[in-house]
């Protein structure tokens, strides 16, 4: 205790400092929350992933993964997803090169790719549908639609967002705000890739197996 | 898209990239045209290999596929981590990988329990053979 006073006594001033600065930097801590944001968005996937888990051989006698599921289109909307990461990366480096219209063409192509990997996916849905293999045919085909279509609607939104930002970024350019933002939608860009990865394994490639 | 372009563009923006390589003002660490490309690359390998597996019924018993074809998830989810998501212990003072870590327990607790318990719950439930002859 008397340790703690003595340095006052000695007549110096005393002074206390803060570890760090108060006034955290704008870009780090919106980096650290968004990425709690993705942590619990990866909770909900695991749900619906475990709910697929549980439900997935309860066809209630109706048609099975293997007979529904057409892999090479899933082949290939693999590919549009895988594309659209890497031509985002591309964008993000574009973008920390300074390069304005680098960084939107980049971005058009990430977006491109991302509407057709939904229009793909449109496609396989509505094809389901129409051979009378919705999602109220059973378990396992409620717990797919929930699945594949939760992780459709993310990259809607993801594409919707991509839009929105190339408006900002060809408006003001690449300001520190948008580059936050934009850094923000390559966590959100890749995460859904990385969902993606077990889908096409834990979904279509198992289901296939049988 | 020409993939000429694309190196010509992505080594111009490493190029310009490279001096502020180590600006630590807490900015998430982002990669080079390199680890993106060694990323992609890993990731197509990674990704090709269980379709072929499926599509060309390579091994006759359907465990052994499963189990590659989870594996190789693994890998490749392990490998979207580092080369996109650019995941090490150092960024944000390592709270984003203390995330990732407590996620990881969740997942795998929610995923395994709720196989695990349902899977014995329906095995249990299932009508025996005597069960259905007893029911007339």
């Amino acid at each position: 205790m008397s340790a703690s006073v003595s340095p006052a006594s000695d007549g110096e001033k005393v002074v206390f400092y803060l570890e760090k600065d108060e006034h955290a930097h704008a870009g780090s801590s919106t980096a650290l929350g968004f990425w709690l944001y993705l942590m619990s968005d990866c909770l909900i996937f695991a749900v619906l992933f475990a709910c697929y888990g549980v439900l997935g051989r309860s066809y209630a006698a109706g048609p099975t993964p293997k007979e529904l599921f057409d892999l090479p289109l899933v082949a290939v909307n693999t590919a549009m997803l895988l594309f659209s990461s890497i031509t985002y990366g591309f964008a993000m480096l574009q973008m920390e090169g300074g390069k304005k219209w680098g960084t939107l063409f980049w971005l058009g192509v990430t977006g491109l790719f991302g509407v057709a990997f939904i229009g793909l996916e449109l496609y396989e849905f509505n094809h389901l549908i129409h051979e009378g293999a919705g999602p109220w045919r059973s378990a396992f085909l409620s717990s797919f639609f929930t699945l594949v279509g939760t992780h459709g609607l993310h990259v809607s939104f993801g594409i919707l967002w991509l839009v929105v930002l190339m408006i900002q970024v060809a408006h003001r350019g690449l300001i520190e705000d948008n580059r936050r933002r934009l850094m923000c939608l390559s966590l959100f860009w890749h995460f859904l890739d990385v969902i993606w990865i077990g889908v096409f394994s834990f979904v279509y490639l198992m289901g296939v197996l049988g | 898209m020409s993939a000429e372009a694309a190196r010509a563009d992505g080594h111009a923006a490493h190029g310009a990239d490279g001096g502020n390589w180590h600006d630590d003002h807490g900015a998430a660490p982002h990669g080079s045209f390199r680890s993106y490309m060694t990323g992609f690359v890993l990731a197509a390998i990674l990704t090709i290999i269980p379709f072929a597996l499926v599509m060309g019924d390579v091994f006759s018993d359907t465990r052994v596929t499963a189990f590659v074809i989870m594996a190789l998830a693994v890998v490749q989810i392990v490998v979207h981590m580092i080369y996109f998501l650019h995941m090490n212990s150092r960024a944000e003072g390592g709270w984003t990988m203390l995330a990732l870590i407590f996620t990881l327990v969740v997942v795998v607790i929610t995923l395994a329990g709720s196989i695990w318990v349902m899977y014995h719950m329906n095995a249990n439930m299932m009508l025996m053979p005597h069960d259905m002859r007893n029911m007339d």
